[in-house]
C-alpha cells in the first residue's frame, strides 16, 4: 500500500475525462437561485466493503459558514474528496448550485467552476516562491498556451500584493515557500485559495499547527469571508469552531449524526456518546 | 499583459549566459572550421576530423540530454524510452540519406540496397517522398511528435506516474527495437541504414559538409538552450515544476496536468528527433540498437551526472560521460561498463544534484568561508 | 555375435521350413537389373515365409552369393542353398550380387514387414510401429495376412492403420473408401499427407472416396490443431512459470518493499551461473553423480543470488528507500557491473549447461504432441517455489515482520521489529528467488552474461499487470502472459506477438491502472 501511493491516484470511472479538451472546460454556470450552494444526497462510498460514506445528506447555503466535526474515520476527508472529484461516489448525487453535477467533472473542472480546497496537510509548491505560489493559483485562463504566453499585468500584481498583505506574508514574497513555518504554510495555502476566487471553500483542519493568535486571526478571516463565499470547515479545535459561529454538522460512520449550533450539538446525547463513549 | 516576444526571449537568459552562448557559437562556427581547414594535420593547432565527429556527436547527445532534462528535471517524469524518439528522428533522416545514395549502392539499383536484397520491387508506402529534404525534415519532427502524443495522451490520461511510467516507456522502446529488427518492417533490419554518400547533393565525407553539420548542431543546441530557458522561466515552466512537486494541488487550483505534461513530453520528443537527424549524417549509421533500453537509460545518467533541473547540467553531463566513454573504449574497453555502472551508483548515492550541484555547494562553502 | 545369430536363425529356418521357396524367385534376387531385384524382394516378402526372412536377411548382411545358377548363403566356412536352406558344399567362386542403396532400403522395409510375423509380440509391435511411416501399396496383402494372424489388440490397431494406408492405392473404390474411413480416426501429420492426394480429382477419381478423404483430412486437421494448441499452451505455461519465478522475486522487492530493482534479471543470471558452476564441479569431482548436479545447484543458486542481494541492499539500496526513481538508476548501474563481472569471470560467450539425463525426453500425449520433461519439471518447480514463498510470507515470523514493515514502518519499529534487518532479509529473499529462477532458466535457454536483460522487461510487465504487492496477482499475470504470448506467437510470429503483448498491456493499464488485483481506498494517495 505504501508503494502505490506515488504511482497512482485513485481509479476513475469511464467517461470522466471526456469534457476537458485542452483544458477548456465545458461546464454549466453556477446557479445559486435557490440559495443552495452545495447539495449532497445519499452519497455512499465504500472501499473494499468498508463504507466510508453511508447515505450522506448535506446542504450548504450560499454564503454560509458551516463547520463539520466528527471523530476519526467519520468520513470528513472522503466527503471532501467526493466534492472535489478526487473520489467518485458509488451512488448518490452531488450538485454545486442548481445545475452543476460534481460527479461528472474532473478535479481541474471542479476547481474552475469555483470550489477551492485546502488540504489537511498544507500542500503548497515548496520549490516556488511565495509570490509564485499565489501567481499560479490566481484565477485566470489556465490552458497550456495561455500559460506559455502569460506575462503578469499590473492589476494582477496588485491583486497578489493585496493577498500577500491579507495573509501577512508580504515580507516573505520572494522566499521559497518550503522554508516557511507550518502556520505560514497554512496561511499561504489559504491565500492560494483566495486567489482562485472560489464560490465555495473547503477547508480541512485549517488551523492545525497554528499558534492561538494565528488561530484567532484565521477565524476572523473566515467570518469576514462568509456571506460572499460559502465555507465548509472541518475542524477538531472546538474553541475555533465556537469562534466561527454558524451551524455545526456532526459526522459519524459516514453519515450525519446531528446538526445545529455548537451548543445544541454539544448537548446532544448521541454526540456525547460518540465522542466520549469509546 | 502583452509583451513583445523578443523581449521575453532576451529575458530568458541573463547577460553572462548570453555572453557564454556567444562564445560557444563563435568557437563552433568560426574557430573550429578555421583550425580544421587552415592548419596542416601535423600542426598543434589542427582540429582533426575525428575530434569534429566526436564533438558533433556529443553535441547531439547534449541536445537529447537537454530534452530529457525538460521532462525529467522540470517535469519529474523519468522517461526510459527517449532513445526511441532519437532513433525515429535518425531513421526519418536516414531514409533521405539512403535515397541520396541513388545508384551508387553495391547493387546499382534505384532502391536502397537492403530492399534489393529482400527482393522488393518498389518502395513501401511510408518511403514515399523520402527523396525530398523538406518532407523528411518534417518527418524528423512529426514522427516523434505523433508517437509521443499518442503514447503520452493515454499514459498521462490514466495518470500513470513515477516508476510505472518509466517502466512502460522502457517497454515501448523495447517493442520498437524488436519491430525495427525485423527485415519486413522496411528499415533495413539488423543493419539499419549506412554507407551514406551525399546530403543535399554534397559528399557526406567532405570536410566542408562535416563542418556545416557540426555548425548546424551547435546552432541547434544553442537555439534549444534559449528556447528551454524561456520555457522553464515562463508560467508554463512554473506550472510544470508545480506538477512535479504537488500534482494534486495543481489540479485543485484548476490546471489540468494532462495537457501540461503532454506538451512538454511532445516538445522533448521532437527535440530528440532533431538530435537524431543531426546525429545520423555525422556518425554515418543508424540501427535498431539505438532503441535498446540500455541506451535510453544512459541518457538519464548524462542528465543526472550534470545535474537535473538546470539547463547547463545535462550538457556538461553528456560531455563528461561521453568523453569518458570514448576514452575508455579506446584504452580500457573491458572497464567501461564497470565505470558506467559505478557512475550510476555513485551519482545517485552521493551527487543527487550532479556536478552543477557540487559546484554550487563548493561555491557556497567558499563564500561562507570568505565571510 | 551377429554371425552366430544369423547362423541360429538359418538353422531354425532350415529346420522348420520344409516347403522351400520358389528357386526362380530366389534366383531373381541376384539378377543384374535392380528393378528385378526389387520385384523379387517384394514377391518374397509376400510369402511371409520364415525362409524369406532368412534369405533377405542374408542379402542385407552381404552374405548372399551367386554360384553358377544357384543362390547360396555363405556363413563363414559353411554354405547353404538359398531356396531350400540345406547345407551344401562350398561353391568354387561365388559372386556377390550388387546391393545398392535402393535395394538396401527395400530390404530394410521388407525385413521390417516380415517381422510382423515374428513369434515375439514385442518384435511385432516394434515392426508395426515402424511400418506406419513406410507403407507401400504392395504390402497390402501381406498386411492383410498379418492382420488375420494377429491376436494382440494394440498391434492389431496399428496394423489396421497400415493396411488402410496400403489400401489407399487399391483399385477397388470400396476398399479405398474403407481405408479412408479407417484413417480418419487418426491424428498424425504423416497420415494426413498420405490422404492429401486423395482429396484431389487427379489423385482420386471416385467422388465418394474423395469426399470421404476431404472429410478425413479435415477431421485430422482439427485434431492436429488441438494438439498444436495444447502444445503451445503448455510451452506458454512453462514460459509463464519462468516469468513467475522472475516475478515472484520482484513481487517481494518491488511489490512489498517498493524497490525497483533493475538488476533483478542479473540475479537470475547469477543463479544460472551458479548452476553452471555446480555442473563443472560435479563433472570434475563426481562424474558418476553428474545427474545430481541440478538438485545440488538449487540451494547454491539461492544463496549465491541472496548473497549478491544482501550486498546490494547493504551498500546501495539501503540509502535510497523512498526514492524509487533513484533506486531504478542505481540498480541499473549494479546490473551493468554484474554483467561485466560475468564477462570477466566466465567470458563473453554463452556457457553450456546440459539437462541431467532424467530431464531429457518427454511424455508423448499425441503423435505430434510431446511434453518435454524439462518443461514439466520447471512448471512443477515454479509451483513448489510459489508454495514456499506463500508459506514464508503468510505463515512464518519473517513473513509477518515483512508485512508489518510494509504496512507501517515506524510502528513496526516501535513494537520491536528490527526493520533494517527485515529489509535486508526480504531483499535477500527476493534475490534468492530470482536465483532459483536462474536455475530453471539454465535448463531451457542459453546461459550468458546478457541473459538477464531479456527477462527484466517481461518480469516488470508481470508485476505491472498483476498489481503491486500482490502475490496472487503476480501468479495469474505470469501464467496468463506466458500462455497468451505463446499462443499469439504460433499465430503471428514471435516479434509481432511480443509487440502486441506490450501494446495490450499499455491498453490494459488504461482500464486497470492498478493491475488485476487493485488496492482501493484512502491509502491510495
Amino acid at each position: 500500500m505504501l508503494n502505490t501511493v506515488d504511482m497512482f491516484e485513485d481509479d476513475r470511472p469511464e467517461g470522466s475525462d471526456g469534457a476537458d479538451q485542452m483544458g477548456h472546460f465545458v461546464t454549466g454556470e453556477l446557479d445559486l437561485s435557490h440559495g443552495v450552494a452545495l447539495y449532497l444526497e445519499d452519497i455512499t462510498v465504500s472501499f473494499d466493503g468498508f463504507k466510508a460514506l453511508n447515505n450522506l445528506n448535506l446542504e450548504i447555503n450560499a454564503g454560509e459558514l458551516r463547520c463539520i466535526i466528527g471523530p476519526n474515520g467519520a468520513g470528513k476527508t472522503t466527503m471532501m474528496d467526493v466534492i472535489t472529484g478526487k473520489t467518485r461516489p458509488d451512488s448518490g448525487k452531488a450538485y454545486f448550485g442548481q445545475s452543476i453535477d460534481l460527479t461528472r467533472l474532473t478535479e481541474p473542472e471542479i476547481a474552475h467552476v469555483g470550489i477551492g480546497r485546502k488540504f489537511q496537510k498544507p500542500t503548497i509548491f515548496e520549490q516556488h516562491t511565495v509570490f509564485e505560489n499565489l501567481e499560479l493559483a490566481m484565477k485566470t485562463d489556465k490552458r497550456v498556451w495561455k500559460s506559455l504566453m502569460a506575462w503578469l499585468a499590473g492589476d494582477e500584481r496588485d491583486k497578489i500584493a493585496e493577498t500577500l498583505r491579507l495573509i501577512r506574508l508580504d515580507k516573505e514574497a520572494d522566499r521559497q515557500a518550503g522554508l516557511l513555518s507550518h502556520g505560514q504554510k497554512q496561511w499561504l495555502e489559504i491565500g492560494m485559495l483566495l486567489m482562485q476566487e472560489p464560490k465555495l471553500l473547503l477547508l480541512d483542519e485549517p488551523v492545525a499547527g497554528m499558534t492561538d493568535d494565528e488561530t484567532m486571526r484565521t477565524a476572523e478571516l473566515f467570518v469576514s469571508l462568509a456571506g460572499k463565499h460559502s465555507l465548509v470547515v472541518v475542524e477538531h479545535d472546538m474553541a475555533f469552531v465556537e469562534k466561527l459561529g454558524g451551524l455545526v454538522t456532526v459526522l459519524h460512520e459516514g453519515s450525519v449524526l446531528a446538526e445545529g449550533d455548537l451548543a445544541t450539538v454539544q448537548n446532544d446525547q448521541r454526540v456525547i456518546e460518540v465522542y466520549l463513549g469509546r | 499583459m502583452r509583451k513583445p516576444l523578443t523581449i521575453r526571449i532576451l529575458s530568458a537568459l541573463d547577460k553572462k549566459s548570453w555572453l557564454a552562448l556567444g562564445v560557444f557559437l563563435a568557437l563552433a562556427l568560426v574557430v573550429v572550421p578555421v583550425l580544421h581547414l587552415n592548419f596542416p594535420e601535423d600542426s598543434a593547432f589542427h582540429v582533426s576530423t575525428y575530434a569534429i565527429t566526436l564533438i558533433g556527436k556529443i553535441m547531439c547527445y547534449a541536445l537529447v540530454a537537454v530534452a530529457m532534462d525538460l521532462i525529467w528535471g522540470y517535469g519529474g517524469i523519468l522517461s526510459l524510452g527517449h532513445g526511441l524518439f532519437f532513433a525515429l528522428g535518425g531513421y526519418a533522416f536516414g531514409m533521405y540519406l539512403m535515397r541520396q545514395i541513388g545508384r551508387d549502392g553495391s547493387y546499382g539499383a534505384d532502391l536502397p540496397d537492403f530492399m534489393v536484397f529482400l527482393d522488393w520491387k518498389e518502395l513501401p508506402w511510408f518511403w514515399v517522398g523520402s527523396d525530398s529534404f523538406g518532407w523528411v525534415a518534417f518527418l524528423v519532427m512529426a514522427v516523434p511528435a505523433v508517437v509521443a502524443f499518442v503514447f503520452g495522451y493515454f499514459a498521462f490520461r490514466s495518470r500513470i506516474k513515477g516508476v510505472y511510467f518509466s517502466i512502460i516507456t522502457q517497454a515501448l522502446t523495447y517493442a520498437a527495437m524488436l519491430l525495427f529488427f525485423r527485415n519486413e518492417t522496411g528499415f533495413g533490419g539488423n543493419n539499419g541504414f549506412t554507407d551514406f554518400k551525399r546530403v543535399l547533393g554534397y559528399s557526406i565525407t567532405s570536410s566542408e559538409t562535416r563542418l556545416v553539420l557540426f555548425g548546424l548542431t551547435a546552432v541547434m543546441l544553442a537555439v534549444t538552450l534559449v528556447f528551454s530557458a524561456w520555457l522553464v522561466k515562463s508560467k508554463f515552466g512554473r506550472v510544470l515544476t508545480a506538477i512535479r512537486d504537488a500534482e494534486s494541488r495543481v489540479m485543485f487550483i484548476g490546471y489540468n496536468p494532462l495537457w501540461y505534461k503532454l506538451t512538454i513530453w511532445v516538445i522533448s520528443a521532437v527535440l530528440c528527433g532533431i538530435a537524431g537527424a543531426l546525429y545520423v549524417p555525422q556518425v554515418g549509421i543508424i540501427n535498431p540498437s539505438e532503441m535498446s533500453p540500455g541506451n535510453s537509460i544512459e541518457i538519464a545518467i548524462w542528465v543526472a551526472v550534470g545535474g537535473r533541473g538546470t539547463l547547463i547540467g545535462p550538457i556538461i553531463g553528456a560531455f563528461v560521460v561521453n568523453l569518458a566513454k570514448s576514452w575508455f573504449t579506446v584504452s580500457f574497453p573491458e572497464y567501461w561498463l564497470f565505470f558506467l555502472g559505478l557512475l550510476f551508483i555513485v551519482v545517485t548515492l552521493m551527487l543527487p544534484q550532479g556536478l552543477v550541484g557540487l559546484w554550487k555547494k563548493l561555491m557556497d562553502k567558499k563564500g561562507a568561508a570568505a565571510c | 555375435m551377429k554371425k552366430t545369430l544369423i547362423a541360429l536363425l538359418l538353422s531354425l529356418g532350415s529346420l522348420s521350413a520344409q516347403a522351400a521357396l520358389d528357386p526362380a524367385q530366389v534366383r531373381q534376387l541376384a539378377a543384374e537389373d535392380s528393378s528385378e531385384k526389387v520385384a523379387a524382394i517384394r514377391q518374397l516378402t509376400q510369402t511371409a515365409d520364415p525362409d524369406a526372412v532368412r534369405v533377405l536377411k542374408a542379402m542385407s548382411e552381404d552374405s548372399l552369393f551367386l554360384a553358377g545358377d544357384k543362390v547360396v548363403i555363405i556363413d563363414g566356412d559353411k554354405a547353404f542353398d538359398g531356396a531350400t536352406g540345406e547345407a551344401i558344399k562350398m561353391p568354387a567362386n561365388p559372386e556377390s550380387p550388387t546391393v545398392n542403396n535402393r535395394i538396401r532400403g527395400e530390404l530394410a522395409s521388407a525385413l521390417a514387414a516380415l517381422k510382423l510375423f515374428d513369434a515375439d509380440a514385442t518384435v511385432r509391435l516394434a515392426s508395426a510401429q515402424k511400418l506406419q511411416s513406410q507403407v507401400t501399396p504392395e504390402m497390402a496383402p501381406l498386411l492383410a495376412r498379418a492382420l488375420e494372424k494377429e491376436t494382440d489388440a494394440q498391434i492389431k490397431a496399428l496394423l489396421v492403420l497400415a493396411h488402410a494406408q496400403a489400401n489407399l492405392a487399391n483399385t477397388d473404390p470400396a476398399a479405398r473408401l474403407a481405408a479412408v474411413q479407417a484413417l480418419a480416426e487418426t491424428s498424425s501429420p504423416t497420415i494426413k499427407s498420405v490422404l492429401l492426394p486423395l482429396t484431389d480429382k487427379a489423385g482420386e477419381p471416385d467422388d465418394k472416396v474423395r469426399y470421404e478423404a476431404i472429410a478425413a483430412v479435415k477431421a485430422i486437421d482439427s485434431r492436429l490443431a488441438i494438439a498444436e494448441n495444447v502444445g503451445r499452451a503448455f510451452s506458454g505455461l512453462s514460459l509463464g512459470s519462468i516469468l513467475l519465478l522472475g516475478a515472484l522475486g520482484l513481487a517481494i522487492t518491488y511489490g512489498v518493499m517498493g524497490i525497483i530493482n533493475m538488476a533483478h534479471g542479473e540475479l537470475l543470471m547469477v543463479g544460472a551461473y551458479a548452476t553452471y558452476g555446480m555442473q563443472t564441479l560435479f563433472r570434475a569431482y563426481f562424474p558418476n553423480a553428474i545427474d545430481w548436479y541440478l538438485p545440488a545447484a538449487i540451494p547454491v543458486a539461492f544463496f549465491a543470488a541472496a548473497a549478491v542481494g544482501v550486498l546490494m541492499e547493504r551498500t546501495v539500496i539501503r540509502w535510497l528507500y523512498g526514492r524509487t526513481l533513484e533506486t531504478l538508476l542505481a540498480t541499473w548501474g549494479i546490473s551493468l557491473v554484474l554483467i561485466q563481472s560475468a564477462r570477466v569471470l566466465f567470458g563473453a560467450q554463452n556457457v553450456e549447461v546440459s539437462n541431467p539425463s532424467w530431464m531429457s525426453g518427454g511424455i508423448e500425449v499425441m503423435p505430434n504432441l510431446i511434453l518435454p520433461w524439462n518443461r514439466i519439471i520447471i512448471v512443477g518447480f515454479a509451483m513448489f517455489v510459489l508454495f514456499l514463498v506463500w508459506v514464508l510470507m503468510n505463515k512464518t515470523r519473517l513473513g509477518m515482520f515483512v508485512r508489518a514493515v510494509t504496512q507501517n514502518r515506524p510502528m513496526a519499529g516501535c513494537v520491536g521489529v528490527p526493520t533494517s534487518r527485515i529489509d535486508t532479509m526480504a531483499f535477500a529473499l527476493g534475490a534468492g528467488i530470482a536465483g532459483l529462477g536462474g536455475v530453471a532458466l539454465s535448463q531451457i535457454s542459453n546461459v550468458g552474461p546478457d541473459m538477464g536483460q531479456g527477462y527484466i522487461v517481461d518480469s516488470f510487465m508481470v508485476v505491472v499487470v498483476g498489481g503491486v504487492g500482490q502475490l496472487a496477482g503476480a501468479v495469474w499475470a505470469a501464467l496468463g502472459l506466458g500462455i497468451f504470448s505463446k499462443l499469439l506467437e504460433g499465430w503471428a510470429g514471435a516479434v509481432i506477438a511480443k509487440i502486441s503483448i506490450l501494446v495490450c498491456i499499455i491498453i490494459f493499464i488504461q482500464k486497470r491502472p492498478q493491475g488485476i488485483f487493485a488496492l482501493k481506498g484512502r491509502f491510495v494517495e
